[in-house]
């Protein structure tokens, strides 16, 4: 094999495996969560973060506008303080509310935002006022079971008791 | 007895003794080989034409395998993995499996060890019987060294090629991926590509895997090239030393591909 046909074959190889890496990056792989896009942070405290994960979109009407970036625990208030890292191409309203949502019952935990109508705007390092927190299922569960319980033994004994005389009817 | 028995201990004691020093002199052997290879290194870009002989037969000739395993491997991982995922309806994240099992793991993994037995072996067999024939003295009676004429361009060879074969590998497993997810089974393909680019991140998980493939090419490369210089010159040295070869880089890959995910994928799976 002779010098040239080599070097064509090498360069052919190059140039897909650059081509390959190029597919992966671009086409199977996101580019939004590179820390050199420009962008601001913001604070938002919650009472509880559930299953919030590092690096959870931020998305505002559905569409990812930024990446959670640091989780901490406030000792005085013992609320949990997350660091939001926003795309500086969106703004939100000083009366955003931001709440923490699960997309389907299993799946990824995600900080949304829903912008209001003031016509002051976030700058980089502000707190957002207004929070949502995380709903806990088991805290949902034992809620609506202990509130069963409670109506229950206030007055609706009754519904028991129509399911004890059928049984005895049909006894007789 | 007594003396029996402590000339055993000792015996014993001094097989081990024997083998750790063999194994700690033959690592100091391969630090100071790397080195030397690495000194010759801008020798052996002046001539590029070496180099890019050796890429293209470590590189290009590897392409067929590489490709064609890539191909089956994201064919069947899809396919099981669709079994599996659509117990829990779960089978639009099918992509997202794929993918990210191809780019962190068996992207690199797989082609790291295709590429041991398919081009190390090679290297060390070639290497080896130069040394057999005395190819290696020779060039050193002529002044040229052969670790800048043989081994460096051979070690950089591996080295360039491995990260490349490594991505094609994996584009290729998604390509497979995606025939018989969206193809065969049916899945639709808008979600397809979309979980996945939903669920893949360029950093971590692209460049780690292209991180791994690289570091892989080293290891892969510095032992062919070492097992081929350090072989017994005959016959059976030579087929006993392309045959460490291929064992030594595989057990390397698998245990520093463990290390690495470890300290690679430590945050992103716990945190």
């Amino acid at each position: 094999m002779n010098r040239s046909a080599i070097d064509l074959w090498v360069g052919i190889f190059v140039a897909i495996g650059f081509g390959a890496i190029i597919f992966l990056a671009l086409k199977v792989g996101n580019l939004v969560t590179l820390d050199s896009t420009p962008g601001y942070h913001l604070d938002a405290s919650f009472d509880n973060i559930g299953g919030l994960k590092l690096r959870a979109p931020v998305k505002a009407a559905g569409v990812v506008v930024g990446r959670v970036e640091k989780v901490r625990l406030d000792t005085k208030t013992y609320d949990a303080v997350v660091t939001l890292r926003i795309d500086r191409q969106y703004e939100f309203t000083k009366d955003t509310i931001a709440s923490i949502n699960t997309s389907g019952l299993l799946g990824e935990v995600y900080i949304g935002l829903d912008a209001g109508g003031d016509s002051v705007m976030l700058k980089d390092g502000d707190r957002i006022g207004k929070t949502q927190s995380a709903v806990v299922i088991e805290k949902l569960i034992s809620q609506f079971l202990f509130d069963k319980a409670s109506g229950g033994a206030a007055g609706e004994a009754a519904p028991v008791k129509t399911v004890e005389k059928p049984a005895g009817e049909t006894k007789k | 007895m007594s003396a029996e028995l402590t000339a055993g201990v000792a015996q014993w004691l001094r097989r081990i003794g024997g083998a750790v020093t063999g194994a700690a002199s033959k690592l100091g052997f391969v630090s100071r080989f790397l080195l030397a290879v690495l000194w010759h290194t801008p020798g052996a870009f002046r001539r590029m034409h070496l180099t890019l002989r050796e890429i293209y037969f470590a590189g290009v000739l590897s392409l067929v395998i590489i490709l064609m395993s890539g191909l089956f491997v994201g064919m069947v991982l899809s396919l099981q993995g669709y079994e599996t995922l659509k117990r829990y309806g779960a089978d639009e994240q099918l992509g997202i499996l794929v993918a990210l099992s191809l780019v962190r793991e068996l992207g690199p993994v797989m082609s790291g060890l295709l590429f041991a037995s398919r081009a190390g072996s090679a290297i060390t067999a070639e290497i080896g019987l130069m040394k057999t024939t005395e190819q290696l003295a020779a060039m050193e009676m002529m002044a040229v060294d052969p670790l800048a004429r043989v081994v460096a361009p051979r070690f950089w060879g591996g080295v360039i090629s491995m990260p490349l074969l490594a991505a094609l590998f994996s584009a290729f497993g998604i390509f497979g991926g995606y025939v018989v997810g969206v193809r065969l089974i049916g899945i639709d393909a808008g979600a397809f590509w979309g979980q996945m680019k939903a669920g893949v991140d360029v950093w971590p998980d692209v460049t780690n895997g292209i991180i791994k493939s690289f570091v892989f090419g080293i290891a892969v490369s510095l032992i062919a090239v070492f097992e081929g210089y350090d072989a017994k010159p005959t016959a059976e040295g030579v087929s006993s030393a392309t045959t460490r070869t291929v064992v030594m880089s595989s057990l390397m890959i698998l245990a520093l591909d463990f290390v690495m995910t470890v300290f690679m994928f430590r945050g992103a799976s716990v945190i």
